[in-house]
């Protein structure tokens, strides 16, 4: 015991560890009152290491390369030593990266995170998500099946429906004039090492901004407005050990909840995994019905919703960017009285809720084919879901706000 | 000695020197830009194809590789040919003003012999293949349906001469790509007595 404390004094006398330790864990004062919306943040943390961790594993037997990458994954799957479950717990955690993420943008929806002085750190989050977006898109093409190799086929046809330097930009982006080896190669190098540095990056300012503007909480109050002698907030608790323990209890339930889709329903039905991605790439033949995964479908029903204007794709594809990075705007949209959806009056929570219910009607469209009927519910949806964005100045304004309470309510 | 620093020329110099190194950085991005531009083996992998059209029985279709893309053979049929004629008010472009095909393509039927159709299989909108559907007015496109193309990724419809039906989301017909014949069973494509080497 005392050859440790020698040791990290020795340390501390060279490097703030102590220090670090104190800012970041054991003297971090989070509200008292968190639920379990609050279990996200530490789980999507969880995931982006067991993406890690399994993603540098399936690199140690995966081959980038066109001819070879699909029967490398099924050489993964059947040759490999545990190459099986390495491939499920990296697919399943894909999309429980989304589940984990998605439900952590609605928390700081619902009780005004990006309010001031959040909107750095909210900003910070969106670029966490869009980089996440990236790097799934990127990681979808490497096992080189009919999905991946049309979905990236689609996406990077987005790009070549931009004004003037669109057909070079998708040229660029391909490094050739089909999607082929060469975009198979880049997709990797991205995938496995540019896009992970970026978002390591983004999640250590994440939470080095978190850190200096604190925690908000359900009730959308400040704790820092009312300290004690020694300036701890009165409402608040150190992270560690109160929140380090409670978020391993989100922890083994999140696990189970994994450990369940990956043994007993690794391709959820076609949700998670495509059952066109276990046939090979064929570029001479796209398949009956192509979708993207299920984190991506909202937006794809916004783009397809969208009718070609003035002879070009363009106006789709800017409503679909726009629909992706709204949520960046929404410390400048909300002017209402109150943070949190606790003390919000009856029409945020009606635009809430439509919010939604366009979004999680618009990622089911987004998975089935085109019929006009569905077009058409797919335009009203996507018209509810930008209304909750454009209408939302107004309507916070107006609502009728409870009173906030001085201190956070905690039984 | 902080009394006679010269402010205005230590602003010159920073500036300067930015702008120099701003110079720098371009010149050094530029190299890394370009390497994403396809390879010298990528450009040089269009080489035209030959196709014996002669097995090609009519209104059946024979998909070929060309510059990895497929590259549709329709021998159509002289009620196909005559369909093709009935719809016109329903197409995005009908005449084929945009020049989506080669000059000597730019006709009712788009093509250089009235029964062989030659398109490149990649839609318009986001580069899907749609799929044959030459049979006339089946339960799932509709009564109105004269044969052609149904791209199955955002449903665009195409006729017999690869000319897209208004309210689809593909902008513009299908590529014609520039072909000749060499013979009355042979068919090049990626080439023509007009460009040489596409």
């Amino acid at each position: 015991m005392k050859l440790l404390k020698n040791l990290v004094g020795w340390v501390d006398d060279r490097f703030p560890l102590m220090d670090t330790w104190k800012e970041h864990l054991s003297e971090y004062y989070a509200p008292k009152n968190f639920n379990f919306w609050y279990f996200f943040g530490s789980l999507a943390l969880l995931v982006l290491v067991i993406q890690i961790v399994s993603g540098i594993f399936l690199t140690m037997s995966y081959k980038p390369d066109a001819l070879l990458a699909f029967a490398s994954v099924e050489f993964i799957m059947r040759d490999v030593q545990w190459g099986w479950l390495l491939r499920y717990v990296h697919s399943t955690g894909a999309s429980m990266f989304f589940i984990v993420v998605y439900l952590h943008i609605f928390r700081g929806m619902m009780y005004g995170s990006y309010r001031k002085p959040r909107e750095l750190l909210w900003l910070i989050g969106v670029a966490i998500y869009l980089a996440l977006m990236a790097e799934a898109f990127m990681g979808y093409l490497l096992p080189w099946g009919q999905m991946s190799f049309w979905g990236a086929q689609v996406i990077v046809n987005l790009f070549s429906s931009v004004p003037f330097v669109g057909n070079e930009l998708s040229v660029l982006i391909r490094g050739d004039f089909v999607i082929s080896d060469a975009t198979l190669n880049r997709f990797f190098a991205l995938h496995v090492i540019a896009i992970p540095l970026v978002l390591a990056g983004l999640v250590f300012v994440h939470l080095i901004a978190l850190h200096a503007v604190g925690s908000n909480n359900p009730d959308g109050i400040e704790i820092k407005k009312h300290k004690d002698a020694n300036g701890i907030p009165l409402d608040g608790i150190p992270f560690h050990p109160y929140y380090t323990v409670k978020d391993i209890v989100g922890t083994v339930g999140f696990l189970i909840v994994f450990c369940a889709v990956m043994f007993f329903a690794p391709d959820m039905g076609g949700y998670f995994i495509e059952a066109n991605n276990f046939v090979p790439a064929n570029p001479m033949q796209t398949p009956a019905h192509i979708a993207p995964v299920w984190y991506f479908t909202p937006y794809y029903a916004i783009l397809r919703a969208v009718p070609p204007m003035f002879g070009s794709q363009f106006p789709g594809v800017v409503a679909m960017g726009v629909g992706a990075v709204a949520i960046l705007f929404l410390p400048w949209l909300d002017r209402g009285a109150v943070k949190s959806i606790r003390y919000r009056g009856p029409i945020y929570k009606m635009f809430l809720a439509s919010f939604v219910i366009s979004f999680i009607g618009l990622g089911y469209l987004g998975m089935l084919p085109v019929t006009p009927i569905y077009t058409l519910i797919s335009q009203v949806l996507s018209v509810v879901y930008f209304a909750f964005f454009i209408l939302m100045p107004w309507y916070t304004k107006i609502d009728k706000c409870k009173p906030e309470p001085d201190r956070v309510t905690f039984k | 000695m902080s009394d006679n620093v010269d402010r205005s020329k230590r602003r010159l110099l920073l500036a300067a020197t930015s702008a120099a190194g701003g110079v720098a950085a371009a010149g050094m991005a530029t190299p890394f830009v370009l390497s994403f531009m396809p390879s010298e083996r990528a450009k040089a992998a269009g080489a035209p194809v030959e196709v014996d059209i002669s097995a090609i029985q009519p209104g059946e279709m024979k998909v070929v590789e060309w510059q990895g893309k497929p590259v549709w053979v329709v021998r159509r049929t002289p009620e196909m040919l005559d369909l093709l004629t009935k719809h016109e008010e329903e197409l995005t472009d009908p005449a084929s003003s945009v020049p989506q095909q080669p000059d000597y393509c730019n006709n009712a039927n788009r093509s250089i012999k009235p029964e062989i159709m030659v398109a490149i299989g990649i839609c318009t909108h986001l580069g899907c293949s749609p799929s044959y559907r030459p049979e006339v007015a089946p339960a799932d496109l509709g009564a109105n349906w004269g044969g052609g193309w149904f791209c199955p990724c955002h449903g665009s419809r195409f006729d017999l001469a690869a000319r897209v039906y208004k309210g689809s989301p593909a902008p513009t017909n299908l590529i014609i790509p520039p072909h000749q014949y060499l013979s009355d069973t042979t068919l090049l494509i990626g080439e023509d007595k007009t460009t040489g080497a596409a």
